[in-house]
Order: C-alpha cells, then sequence, then structure tokens
C-alpha cells in the first residue's frame, strides 16, 4: 500500500515535533554513550565475566594445583596443561564417557527441538487462523497448562511410557519396553515436546495471529488451501518466530538434566549427566568439571551466534509493502 | 527454490517421530530373552564407578550374562520416581538404609533368594543384615562399606613434634593443646560444605562421639528416635566435639576462623592435611583416595603410610582400648524376578566379588570371607580388618537411619548452624523439631 495523497499538516507543527525528537534522541544518546555509561558497562561486563573467566582458566590448570590453590595465583606462577580436556572426554564418570554422551545430547537436543516446532505451528495456525468452536478457550487452557510443574508431570508420564494406559480393562495403550534398547531416545524426545508444547504454541500463535489478514485473503482468493497458506506464507513469515523459539528450546534441551535422567535408558543419557557425575563419588575431581562445562558450552554457543540475527532481522517488516 | 526445503522439515520431523515410535514397539516384542543386559544403578561415580563397572565385567566373563552399571549424582532423588514411575532398574544400589525403607515402601522391590539371605548371614555380622532388612523382613544385601570416624594427620609431623597417636578422648584433646602451644597454629581443619548436603561431616563427628561416649545401646536408641537429641547423651557428644571445633584455638588450620567451616568443602582438608599446614582432621576412611590428587611439601603425591606423609587412626574412645567404630555402605535393591538378577545378587554378596572389587583399589568391604590383604593400601587392609573384626563394635551411620526430615535434614541444618554460632541447646531442639516435619 503506497500513500500518494499527502495529508494537510501544520508544518510548523510538524518541524517542532522533529525538533524535539531529534533532541531528545541526541539527549538519549549522549546520555547512554556517556563516559562514566561506558567505563559502568565495562566494569559489569568484566564483573560477570570473572567467574566464567576463573573457571576457563582452572579448566586448562593441573588437577593438583586447582585443588591447592585459586586460580589467580596462574598470574605469578603460569602451568598449564589439556589434560583436563583429555580425561574429562574419556572419562565420564558414569557408563559413558563425556565424548559418548555428547552424541547422545545431540541426538536428543536436535529432535526434541524440531518436534515441538513441527507440531506447534501447526497447533498456532489452527489456534490463529482456523475458526472453530470453543477456539478462544482452548487456546487459554494450552496456555494454562504452562503452570504445571514438570516435576508433577514426571512419574505419571514415566509410568505411562513404561507400564502403557488400561482403562476398565480396555489397552489404550501398550507402553514402551525401552529397557534392553540401545541408544533409544523417543521417551525423551516426547517428553520434552510435551513440556515444550504450551509455551510453544503461545509464543508461535502471538506472532502468527499478527500476520496481516490481507495476506491470508489474498492467498485464499488465489484458491490457495490450509496446506499451501500454511506452508508457503504463514512458515516463511514465522521465521523469526521459530528461530527464537528454537534457539530457546534446544538450549534448555541442552542443559536438561532431570527430564533425560528420568527418561532416558542408561545408554542415552546426555551430557548433562556424565558432567555432573564427572567430580566422582567424593568430589575429589571437582576440576574436570571444568574443562566438561566448556566442552558443553560449545554447541549452545554455536546455536545462539548462528540463529542470532533472527531475533534482530524483522522479515514481517517488509513483507506487506505493495 | 527455499520453500520446497521449508517444507521438508516438519516432513522430516514426522517421518521422524514415526521411525521412532515403530522402534520402540518393535523393541517391545522382543525384549525379555535370555541374552538382556542386567541394569544396576547407584550413586557411585567417577573412577570408583569404572571400576564397579570391571568387577562386574568378570561376572559377564563367567556367566555370560551381560552388566551394565549407570552411576547418578542425583541417585536418590531420582530412584523414588524412576520407581515410582515403573521405570525401576534390575538393581539399584541404595547408599542409605532410609532410602531402602522408601524404596520398599512402594512394593517394587523384590525380596532376595535365599542363597543371598544365607550368604549375608554367613558373612557378615547380623547387624549390618538389619540394616538390609526393614520391618525384620530381609531386603538387600549389603555391598561395600567404609569407616567413618578416621582422624588423619601426618606422621612425619607427630615424629618431629615428638607427639604420639592418642589413646583416649581426653589424650586427643591435650595433643591438640600440645601441637596448639608447639605450632602456634590451629592444629584441626574441617569442612562442612557439600552443596545441598552441607553439614553431614559434622553429622559424623556427633555420631562418632555419641557411639564413644554413651555406647551403642544409647546410639541404637537415639536412631530409633527414643532417645531424643535434646537429651543428656547427645549434649554431651556436641560439647565434647565443641571442645575442639567451635574453639578458635583449635580450628580451621588453613582456612580462617571457625566460621569457615561452613565454606570450607569436604574433600578440601586432604590439600591442607597433606601439605602440611592443618596437623589433624577427622572423616571417613573414604578420604585415602582424595590424597592422591594432591601434593605434599614437596609437591609429589603423598604417601599413605604409618610414616609416610599422611596416615589415620581411629577416633578413640573414652577408655583405652575399647573400639567402637561407625559404618557405611551400601545395600543391592533388586526390582527382577529374573533368575539372571538373581545370580548377580547372589554373586554380590560372596567373597570373589568383595575381593575382585577390593583389589581394583579405593574400597573396602565388611563381608567376613574377603581378603583385607588384597585392600590397596596398608590404611584400608588395616580399615577393612576393623570392621571384619568380631570385637569390633560397629554401627551404621545413624544420619543416614534417621527419618530423612532430620538424618539429611534438620540435623545437616543444625550442624551448619551450630558452627555459625547458634547456642547448642537452639541446635538441639531445632534438629530434634525434624522429627514433627
Amino acid at each position: 500500500m503506497v500513500i500518494d495523497a499527502q495529508p494537510v499538516l501544520d508544518r510548523k507543527a510538524v518541524r517542532a515535533v522533529a525538533r524535539e525528537t531529534r533532541r531528545n534522541e541526541n539527549e538519549v544518546q549522549k546520555r547512554l554513550t556517556s563516559k562514566g555509561a561506558t567505563i559502568a558497562a565495562i566494569i559489569i561486563a568484566f564483573v560477570w565475566t570473572i567467574p566464567t573467566f576463573g573457571l576457563l582458566v582452572t579448566s586448562f590448570r593441573p588437577g593438583a594445583d586447582s585443588t591447592t590453590s585459586g586460580w589467580w595465583t596462574i598470574f605469578v606462577n603460569p602451568n598449564f596443561t589439556l589434560e583436563n580436556y583429555g580425561e574429562a572426554l574419556n572419562s565420564g564418570g558414569t557408563a559413558l564417557t563425556l565424548g559418548d554422551s555428547f552424541l547422545n545430547s545431540l541426538a536428543i537436543a536436535i529432535p526434541a527441538t524440531l518436534i515441538p516446532i513441527a507440531i506447534a505451528t501447526l497447533a498456532a495456525y489452527a489456534f490463529a487462523w482456523i475458526p472453530f468452536w470453543g477456539r478462544s478457550a482452548v487456546f487459554v487452557f494450552v496456555f494454562a497448562l504452562q503452570i504445571v510443574p514438570i516435576q508433577m508431570a514426571l512419574v505419571p508420564l514415566l509410568s505411562l511410557f513404561s507400564k502403557g494406559l488400561t482403562i476398565n480393562g480396555v489397552g489404550i495403550f501398550p507402553g514402551f519396553t525401552l529397557r534392553d534398547a540401545d541408544h533409544s531416545f523417543a521417551t525423551v524426545w516426547i517428553a520434552h515436546a510435551v513440556f515444550a508444547m504450551p509455551l510453544a504454541i503461545f509464543l508461535l500463535h502471538n506472532f502468527i495471529a499478527e500476520i496481516p489478514s490481507e495476506l491470508i485473503e489474498a492467498a485464499r482468493v488465489d484458491g490457495a488451501g490450509h496446506g499451501q497458506i500454511f506452508f508457503r506464507i504463514i512458515l516463511p513469515l514465522s521465521m523469526p518466530a521459530i528461530a527464537s523459539f528454537a534457539i530457546f528450546q534446544f538450549i534448555w534441551v541442552w542443559n536438561d538434566l532431570l527430564v533425560a535422567t528420568i527418561f532416558a535408558p542408561s545408554s542415552s543419557l546426555p551430557l548433562t549427566q556424565t558432567l555432573n557425575s564427572l567430580s566422582g563419588s567424593w568430589g575429589d575431581k571437582w576440576y574436570l568439571q571444568s574443562a566438561g562445562a566448556f566442552i558443553s558450552i560449545i554447541v549452545p554457543l554455536i546455536v545462539f551466534f548462528s540463529l542470532q540475527r533472527f531475533f534482530v532481522r524483522g522479515l514481517l517488516a517488509g513483507a506487506t509493502k505493495g | 527454490m527455499g520453500k520446497p526445503k521449508r517444507m521438508l522439515i516438519p516432513l522430516a520431523v514426522v517421518g521422524i517421530v514415526g521411525l521412532a515410535l515403530t522402534g520402540c514397539t518393535d523393541s517391545a516384542s522382543t525384549g525379555g530373552s535370555s541374552s538382556r543386559t542386567i541394569q544396576v544403578s547407584g550413586g557411585i561415580t567417577g573412577d570408583e564407578a569404572t571400576k564397579l563397572q570391571q568387577t562386574f565385567d568378570k561376572f559377564t566373563k563367567e556367566t555370560g550374562t551381560k552388566v551394565k552399571y549407570t552411576g547418578d549424582k542425583g541417585f536418590e532423588g531420582n530412584i523414588v520416581t524412576k520407581v515410582s514411575g515403573g521405570s525401576a532398574p534390575d538393581i539399584a544400589i541404595v547408599p542409605q538404609p532410609g532410602l531402602l525403607k522408601t524404596l520398599v515402601g512402594t512394593d517394587d522391590v523384590v525380596k532376595p533368594s535365599s542363597t543371598v539371605e544365607s550368604n549375608v548371614e554367613k558373612y557378615w555380622s547380623s547387624s549390618w543384615k538389619g540394616y538390609g532388612s526393614i520391618d525384620g523382613t530381609f531386603y538387600a544385601a549389603p555391598m561395600l562399606a567404609n569407616v567413618k570416624g578416621y582422624v588423619w594427620y601426618s606422621p612425619a609431623q607427630f615424629k618431629e613434634w615428638g607427639v604420639s597417636v592418642p589413646k583416649t578422648y581426653a589424650d586427643l584433646l591435650s595433643l591438640t593443646k600440645t601441637i596448639r602451644d608447639k605450632t602456634g597454629q590451629a592444629p584441626w581443619c574441617a569442612g562442612f560444605a557439600s552443596g545441598d548436603a552441607s553439614g553431614w561431616p559434622g553429622t559424623d563427628w556427633i555420631e562418632d562421639l555419641v557411639l564413644r561416649q554413651a555406647g551403642p545401646d544409647t546410639y541404637d536408641d537415639w536412631v530409633s528416635g527414643k532417645v531424643k537429641f535434646t537429651d543428656q547423651p547427645i549434649a554431651d557428644a556436641f560439647d565434647s566435639v565443641g571442645k575442639i571445633l567451635l574453639d578458635p584455638d583449635y580450628v580451621n588450620a588453613g582456612f580462617g576462623d571457625v566460621k569457615s567451616i561452613n565454606s570450607t568443602a569436604f574433600a578440601d582438608v586432604a590439600a591442607k592435611v597433606a601439605d602440611g599446614s592443618c596437623a589433624m582432621t577427622h572423616q571417613a576412611s573414604f578420604l585415602s583416595s582424595n590424597f592422591l590428587t594432591v601434593k605434599n611439601k614437596d609437591g609429589k603425591t603423598p604417601t599413605i603410610a604409618p610414616d609416610g606423609d599422611v596416615y589415620a587412626f581411629l577416633l578413640p574412645g573414652v577408655t583405652e582400648g575399647s573400639s567402637s567404630v561407625e559404618a557405611g555402605g551400601e545395600f543391592v535393591a533388586s526390582f527382577s524376578k529374573d533368575a539372571s538378577v538373581q545370580k548377580l545378587q547372589e554373586w554380590m554378596t560372596t567373597p570373589e566379588f568383595a575381593d575382585t572389587r577390593v583389589k581394583l583399589g579405593g574400597v573396602i568391604s565388611a563381608n567376613n570371607g574377603a581378603d583385607a590383604s588384597l585392600a590397596s593400601s596398608q590404611f584400608l587392609t588395616d580399615a577393612m580388618k576393623t570392621l571384619q573384626d568380631k570385637d569390633t563394635v560397629s554401627r551404621f551411620d545413624a544420619s543416614d537411619l534417621m527419618p530423612a526430615t532430620v538424618g539429611s535434614g534438620s540435623f545437616w541444618k543444625g550442624m551448619v548452624n551450630w558452627v555459625d554460632g547458634t547456642p547448642t541447646e537452639q541446635v538441639l531442639s531445632a534438629i530434634q523439631a525434624g522429627y514433627n516435619n
């Protein structure tokens, strides 16, 4: 839509408003870029980074040094080694080594991100653009599920998986027998997908509902069905929302310990579980955890930096131009 | 070209889920075959988990049944969820009788075979069998053990100062004073910090003193709740421990003042004992493994020997020669009626299992049939002999036997507050109040 007709305006007032705006902008810019603010920001950034930096230094120090002196002593007595990384990757502390469980974590986190997105975009589209009876009530109900704590759902869900569901002697769902299946991730994927669904649907619904109805109507006029509208319009346009939720969900799943510990069979346990056990029964090898933590950080960092542009770039901004 | 690709993602996902679900139903139909892997889980992690797995590998070699051990630091909380959800492992290695009671309460624990029971009667003292029994029914055989109540010290330094290992608790106090006078520094170090479990090293101190001063009968009554925390024997134990731990002249060597006990991690004291800055610390036999990762004065790994860099003596009793020790250990509970699981359970009660595991190092067993000389150090051999000795009065860690709201709740918190300066009387009534939660 291009508006050709210039509206009649009080030019003086417009100029005054523009001047005022510019002045305010300059003022804000000046305030935000003042030396004091810059110094404060640097100090805050520095202070916030210290613990992580200390962890990084510890991960490169020999274990015997770490147990006797603080990491800051490296400045006077530098002594570095890669041993911690080698030992962390190869020991692990449970049946799996950290290396094995690193792969497990990827195998858990990627599908556990894609599955809820696939289902939630479909559901969000339906809630936003398909009118049906009780739509708002169902939507509110789905979002309200968000307040159910995960811990409460663990035992019922686990028992559904392992014992199945039988109502009045009628077998509804037989349950999985996964104890003996090596490297099976299905239960963890389903659990993560289930727990992520309310928030995913809510976030994506809010975004998809904002898509201008002209676009959808234009597509309908051109003969597009729900499938085409969803795949050709909704999905491409909601990429920023999908990507930001994907980052959210991926990092949550990657860092999750509880859900995986409860649902994963022992050969499919993720990185967090091995990392947690790395220090040993009596905590005497805690310094290995610093190395393990940095191995674990790599993936979320890659995900965040490769998807962060979606946070910034608003695809929708140019979508409705005439 | 971008759009068809985007269509592919959800389709691919649907495909993956479909495949995964088919996979599940497939395995459901083939499950239960005789060549299955026995799943064992427990709270043992790190090197000890690797060694335990190696021990099970011997069983695999002999019988052909695969055994897989999975360690989990949060085992104590997670196992209850897993069992209630119907996803229990075949065998759980339970570190506390209190937890065993919770698990038996779910009705999922399978009673061990009569061979297991007769082995336990044969190789363990009756009190050990009692810890694996709930309301008189035997459920779980003991596995490994550790002896609490050791005082770790430096034999080299003791020689230098011309002092010897004390024979009574009064001797220990005068030794403390002697060292303080000679060095001008605090002789003791202690660390109570242990994450959510902070305070437990303090409970061991108190338990040791209750057992030694008031005797095993009072100790048993205390565990069962008949003797209250507010009663005199318990208050006496707190006072005796306080003579060391609350005296700013005597603690906290290498770390700071009395309050620094709470901020010191329990395992960190090993480094200070090894390098000579702390003369004595009170901790269980497992601390010997912590000395393997620290350094002595000369920057080398300390030797654990009666004439080496570090060694330990049992916290002495009130009178000379009395030997009562507090022990800890794990129990083997089964959740499967499978014959191969029962066989493994039986094997774990044999001296062969204990010997295999003890030989790999770092641990001891209370199994009378096991060979103590196989332990990885002189110290562990001595500790194991102490446990196997029929004359030793041994009692299980009281805080592990008490209800969780006290044993791993108010008792732990009480120790932390006590060190922080809360008066003993107040601490004791607060711990006792844990029984009402």
